[in-house]
């Protein structure tokens, strides 16, 4: 009898020093049509968190846990991890769904958790002053949408009258987060935009390719995700449009999106908010601490894919907030609320990045009570079939903020007067 | 032993008709209640209301509305998401255009929208039937999700097409909207399930009950005897997509708060509640709730199980969820073809006999 009740004794006195880990619960999803793009973002944001434990022992002493809760990319299981996750400590959510998003939006407000939406979501959240608990920089789909344009005007000498755009889109609430951007662009630049939803999931787009083929757009544009990328691609390639002038957003830029099409698919664009290749220090500490010591995260396949650095990305973005987090309020052991406060205060340099073997990773940008959206400075990444590499061909540069902010402040302010939100900055 | 009638007189025709008739049964069907209504609400928490009780409490009216149509009067419906969404969309149209007007009234306009919806897809049910009649259903399923989708009016032109639940109270206490408590919305949808399922026992034990069962046992008979099939069927539909569209507005309204069409209320929510009712037992109340609790519990306990308490990856939980589900739905239709409320009716009828079956 004593001696079960030493071993319960102790076995409290182990579990109690794991109540004070840092939780970083990933709402994955690793099935479902969208799994493609699921597995190599959740394998690259666990393995981040893993190397920070293994190398570094945690975030200022403290080490991090990482819950994962699969979502399946649905909403109604998305909630339920929520919930079975929020009590557990959560700091931060990245739900990598724009349909998720929106449910959390006003739960994570009211329970007083951030969320980090990064380059998905709700685009006007980057209005601080009405979302006081999104984040989503360092970029929005309407600097995707403007960044897209711009690169156009770039290679057509600054004049893009007359030129005629498909917008090809899925048909939710993530595609359709460009297209109010495109039509005010249009006003301003004078293109003619045409619009063509395809619906969930995607595998079906035969009409949309033909009437493309029917209207010979110049250029397309394409917000799609999951299996409908690598259809789109094939699609593209099976009527022989000529793939530099199609560009995807970066949700459609990932290797698995274009391998399947083979050769045809040279040439793909795809707008990016981050860096692309493995060509980074970081990753041989990866394979240091994390793959060589067995524990990398999912099949371990994925090391230097897009979507696997936009992971990681994500997993650096929310260590360091941490980071500014513990520095602002003096204790290694924070809150969400504690967090929050760190999200709002990030700040990330070139010299930050080096110092984490991740030079020139991302562009360097600040976050402020005002600004949740960062800078939203666009790249663009080209495909290239032969060696199988996404490579950057323009640097991140500045968007159309003059539009963009125009739309932002008008969304955001109807959604402060739907729900009575205050201006919550000083 | 258990369900016994010796000793439980009746002396009225009301006494010796009421639901439960034994005494035994009687009292669980209370205690039942009393707990729902007087002991849950003080132990639950966000967890157990988002992620367990909500949507049983939801898909169990689902349940029921599909359960009326298909189960008793025997006309096969795949368009339930379609008329989910009706209730959905109405109850956020009702919600913004007249905010001074209480929820739950709104959810109940919202029910009597579907069901003139409902009615106007039923009307193929006149000439077709079986097989054809479910494509004619599907094609309001398609229709629907495309409709809503693709005027902007239904989702007051917002960018993103989504449509989110403004807060709403019922006697100054917030049920839609972030900042509810746990126990408001419970209460809030369990009000609607009680009363829901008190009319659907009421109907189809009444005459409207009986008309549609024998339209479903053999349309021509019933037509004989004096059967109206236009008014049995049309009624049955509006019957149907009133209860179906009063979960599809408590979905939208209190529990997701925000919905996206497609996603939210696509086909495989039709397929869902229809898997509710063939596993809970076709032309049964019971089974509508059985079925539901089972389809709504099954996977939060295989990943409880699987992913907390075995710590496998989440990916391969996910994955055995499709199969066991799968498995378990192959196995009902050969084990027991009536569903779990047979199953219920075989353990009563041997309690009753414990322990002298002979």
């Amino acid at each position: 009898m004593k001696k079960i009740f030493v071993t319960a004794v102790a076995g409290l006195m182990a579990a109690a020093p794991a109540m004070a880990d840092l939780v970083f619960p990933s709402l994955s999803y690793r099935t479902g049509p969208y799994a493609a793009g699921g597995i190599p973002f959740a394998d690259g944001y666990a393995d981040y968190f893993t190397l920070l434990n293994e190398r570094d022992g945690g975030i200022g002493g403290v080490m991090t846990k990482l819950l994962e809760c699969e979502t399946g990319y649905n909403t109604e299981k998305g909630v339920e991890c929520y919930e079975s996750t929020k009590g557990e400590g959560a700091l931060v959510y990245q739900p990598l769904s724009t349909g998720i998003t929106y449910q959390l939006i006003p739960k994570t407000t009211a329970d007083d958790i951030p969320m980090h939406t990064m380059g998905y979501g709700r685009t006007s959240a980057a209005n601080g002053n009405v979302f006081s608990h999104t984040f989503n920089y360092p970029g929005t789909y309407w600097n995707g949408a403007s960044g897209a344009v711009n690169y156009l005007l770039e290679t057509n000498g600054g004049d893009i009258k007359g030129k005629k755009i498909a917008l090809v889109y899925h048909n939710s609430a993530y595609g359709k987060e460009p297209i109010r951007t495109l039509e005010e662009l249009q006003k301003k630049h004078g293109y003619e935009l045409s619009l063509l939803p395809v619906d969930h999931p995607g595998q079906e787009q035969k009409s949309q390719w033909l009437q493309i083929r029917r209207e010979k757009p110049d250029y397309v544009l394409m917000w799609g995700w999951g299996v409908m990328n690598q259809v789109a691609v094939q699609e593209a390639a099976n009527i022989r449009f000529p793939m530099e002038n199609f560009i995807g957003i970066w949700w459609s830029g990932a290797e698995h999106d274009v391998l399947s099409a083979g050769d045809k698919a040279n040439g793909y664009k795809a707008l990016t908010f981050h860096n692309v290749g493995r060509d980074f220090p970081v990753f041989e500490d990866i394979q240091k601490y994390v793959v060589d010591a067995g524990k990398a995260a999912g099949a371990g396949d994925q090391i230097g894919n897009v979507l696997y650095n936009r992971g990681l990305y994500a997993a650096m973005l929310a260590a360091e907030a941490a980071k500014t987090a513990q520095g602002i309020h003096g204790t290694a052991d924070i809150t969400p609320a504690m967090m929050r406060d760190g999200m709002e205060a990030l700040e990330i340099t070139e010299e930050k990045m080096a110092a984490l073997g991740m030079p020139n990773f991302g562009p360097s940008f600040s976050v402020s009570c005002e600004n949740h959206g960062g800078p939203g400075l666009v790249g663009v990444t080209q495909w290239d079939a032969g060696s199988k590499t996404w490579s950057l061909i323009s640097d991140f540069k500045p968007t159309d903020m003059e539009v963009i902010g125009a739309l932002i402040e008008a969304d955001s302010g109807s959604y402060a007067s739907e729900n009575n939100i205050e201006a919550q900055c000083k | 032993m258990f369900y016994r009638e010796a000793g439980d007189f009746k002396t009225s025709y009301a006494a010796d008709n009421q639901t439960f008739p034994i005494k035994f049964d009687r009292m669980g069907y209370y205690t039942a209640l009393v707990i729902a209504f007087l002991v849950v609400p003080f132990i639950i928490n966000d967890y157990w209301a988002n992620a367990i009780l909500l949507p049983f409490l939801i898909y169990a009216i689902a349940a029921l509305g599909l359960n009326i149509l298909v189960g008793y009067c025997g006309q096969v419906s795949l368009g339930t998401g379609g008329f989910m969404a009706v209730g959905a969309y109405a109850c956020y149209k009702l919600m913004t255009s007249m905010p001074e007007v209480n929820i739950f009234f709104h959810i109940i306009i919202s029910g009597g929208i579907t069901g003139l919806v409902c009615v106007l897809f039923g009307l193929p049910s006149l000439r077709i039937k079986g097989f054809y009649l479910a494509v004619a259903t599907l094609a309001a399923q398609f229709f629907l999700v495309w409709l809503f989708n693709r005027v902007p009016w239904f989702y007051n032109y917002s960018a993103s097409g989504q449509i989110n639940a403004p807060e709403r109270s019922v006697f100054g206490i917030e049920v839609t909207g972030p900042n509810t408590e746990a126990w408001a919305t419970y209460l809030f949808c369990l009000v609607f399930l009680v009363a829901s399922a008190l009319i659907a026992r009421n109907m189809t034990r009444g005459m409207a009950g009986r008309k549609w069962m024998a339209i479903r046992d053999m349309d021509i008979a019933a037509e004989i005897i004096g059967v109206n099939p236009l008014k049995a069927k049309i009624s049955a539909f509006a019957v149907s997509g009133f209860f179906v569209g009063i979960s599809g507005a408590l979905f939208f309204s209190v529990y997701l708060g925000a919905v996206e069409v497609g996603e939210a209320f696509g086909i495989n929510k039709s397929f869902l509640v229809l898997f509710m009712i063939i596993i809970g037992g076709l032309g049964s109340i019971f089974g509508s709730f059985a079925g539901a609790a089972f389809l709504v519990l099954l996977p939060v306990v295989l990943k409880v199980v699987g992913v907390d308490w075995l710590g496998w990856p989440t990916d391969m939980v996910a994955h055995l969820q499709l199969v066991i589900v799968g498995g378990m739905i192959v196995m009902f239709l050969i084990l027991e073809p009536h569903g779990l409320a047979q199953l219920w009716r075989v353990t009563k009828q041997k309690l009753r006999l414990w322990p002298f079956p002979h």
